[in-house]
């Protein structure tokens, strides 16, 4: 495999793109490993890139069901930012975000990445105060963050309706200009690729049927394509990591729930930013290829099934024609569901088990994109230290008893 | 969107109804000698099984009244309604067949499976 460059692009233009290889292998599974991530989603490659690389563990696998990016990584709306309240989530999700800004350079593959600001608007005086302190809370975590009042807001997202006489007018906006979107294709796999050429196994279509434990220790793993024999597993299974956690025994304070997202016909750029409101509950931006990406909330119910009901999507729209009435005549195009992994605290569990060599990553909620490099990087010290490391620690399974929570439920400016 | 019947009222639209979360969590009746791992446990533990499931749904814009409910999550097929305090009637359904119940390779057919063949793909 070759470094991707302008001189490789001009080269292949010139043989007719004959010379381009695989950007990764597809290995069958060798009878044992180091480690097995299970789980190949951005999180799980990430996770393998970084043990790889910082770790020095080249004889990995990551075992995934179906094909990599292929679950929530290909569901998301790609919506990056580290506004969050508490210092723990500001601590990973700016980490994430520091490493966003150079991935595309590490990985030699251009994840698309954008800076393009998050608006997180306030429709009432009270949802404006909180707004504010979460904007002082940023600047002293060193995440930059800003306060705009309506006319501001009007500059910087010409679009949006600041009418004082809409239902719930917008009154307010926090912006974190470093914020914006990517693309998740492209960041698995850069992570895919990345990872396989330090030696990492990425095995498709291999499903773990049984996870193998001898006195309290893991010993390896049954899959559909045969027994691996390895001490460690890491689970990075967003929308299964209770299923996961079940084959261990290792109970998990996780409920799984339905969340929705859309995308409109293709339009020529007219939404420069990220748009996300709590009180309507719908958040929008606008995808390099023109169509407006739309989420909003999870559906009530838990489930499996990665679809919802019709009148979440009905919500949003009704959310999204009152900020934006430009699009009341749009068409929407495709929609889809994905598993989100939701925690009591709205807060991810980056921790070991009580089964030695059992490690979870997961209950992710509704934001673990914007985390992915930052989840993989913090994770892949868990794995390979079997401590966790400063950004980790608060995110043990133990904070659940402890009562030392990361309550970030209504207090982060996410969509919940 | 589910059709959801409400043991007091019938049949009902989804809209009508909010989740109320897994089924059977009894609240403990000697919490003052329980331990944190304890309280965990019943606070923040949930089964959130893959197959049958049993649940409680709040009849909202309706009687008002919770009541219990057997569902499929790898279908969301709905097997039966009771209400609380009665036990969960036994149910032979389809329960996934590995893990996460979905073909090799599939985005996620343990619900294109369970579809009836007249209704099309």
């Amino acid at each position: 495999m070759g470094n991707y460059s302008l001189f490789s692009i001009v080269r292949e233009g010139l043989r007719g793109n004959t010379g381009w290889t695989p950007a990764w292998r597809d290995p069958d599974p060798k009878p044992s490993y180091d480690a097995v991530i299970i789980g190949g989603g951005g999180h799980g490659l990430a996770t393998a890139y970084y043990l790889a690389k910082i770790h020095g563990m080249k004889n990995i696998a990551v075992v995934e069901k179906g094909w990599i990016g292929g679950g929530n990584s290909g569901r998301n709306t790609t919506i990056i930012r580290s506004n969050y309240l508490y210092d723990a989530s500001a601590a990973i999700y700016e980490h994430a975000l520091k490493l966003w800004e150079g991935l595309s350079q590490e990985l030699n593959y251009n994840i698309m990445m954008s800076h393009r600001g998050v608006l997180n608007l306030a429709h009432d005086d009270n949802e404006a105060r909180q707004l504010k302190r979460r904007v002082e809370a940023n600047r002293l975590n060193g995440v930059d963050a800003e306060y705009l009042g309506p006319k501001e807001i009007k500059e910087f997202c010409p679009i949006l309706n600041t009418s004082p006489d809409i239902r719930y007018p917008v009154i307010g906006a926090t912006l974190q200009r470093r914020g914006g979107t990517n693309r998740h294709d492209a960041v698995c796999w850069g992570y895919a690729r990345a990872a396989d050429a330090l030696g990492v196994d990425i095995i498709q279509n291999c499903e773990v049927t049984e996870i193998l434990t001898e006195r309290g220790q893991v010993t390896g793993l049954r899959t559909s394509r045969g027994d691996i024999r390895t001490e460690k597993v890491a689970s990075v299974t967003a929308g299964h990591t209770s299923v996961i956690a079940g084959m261990v025994g290792v109970r998990l304070p996780i409920e799984s729930h339905p969340l929705q997202a859309l995308v409109s016909e293709p339009l020529k750029p007219v939404n420069p930013c990220v748009v996300m409101s709590n009180a309507v509950h719908v958040y929008c931006s606008q995808s390099d290829k023109g169509e407006l990406v739309i989420g909003a909330g999870i559906d009530g119910h838990t489930s499996y099934t990665q679809r919802g009901s019709l009148d979440i999507i009905e919500h949003q729209m009704a959310a999204i024609v009152e900020l934006f009435p430009i699009f009341s005549r749009l068409r929407m195009m495709r929609q889809w569901g994905g598993i989100v992994d939701v925690c009591p605290d709205a807060s991810p569990i980056i921790s070991k088990t009580e089964i030695g060599g059992f490690y979870v990553n997961g209950g992710w909620g509704t934001g673990g994109w914007k985390a992915t490099p930052g989840s993989g990087h913090a994770f892949a010290d868990l794995v390979a230290n079997d401590a966790p490391n400063a950004i980790a620690a608060p995110f043990t399974l133990e904070r659940f008893v402890t009562g030392d929570l990361v309550a970030e439920h209504g207090a982060a400016a996410v969509a919940h | 969107m589910f059709v959801i019947t409400c043991p007091y009222c019938g049949e009902r639209d989804q809209s009508e109804f909010a989740h109320a979360g897994e089924a059977h969590i009894s609240r403990p009746r000697e919490s003052e000698t329980m331990t944190d791992a304890e309280w965990a446990e019943f606070l923040f533990m949930r089964d959130n099984t893959k197959g049958i499931h049993a649940e409680r749904w709040i009849h909202a814009a309706g009687c008002r009244r919770f009541f219990n409910a057997l569902r499929n999550t790898a279908t969301d097929r709905f097997l039966a309604f009771y209400r609380i305090g009665e036990k969960p009637p036994e149910i032979d359904d389809v329960v996934p067949a590995t893990p996460c119940g979905e073909a090799v390779g599939s985005g996620n057919d343990a619900v294109k499976v369970e579809r009836p063949p007249e209704a099309g793909r």
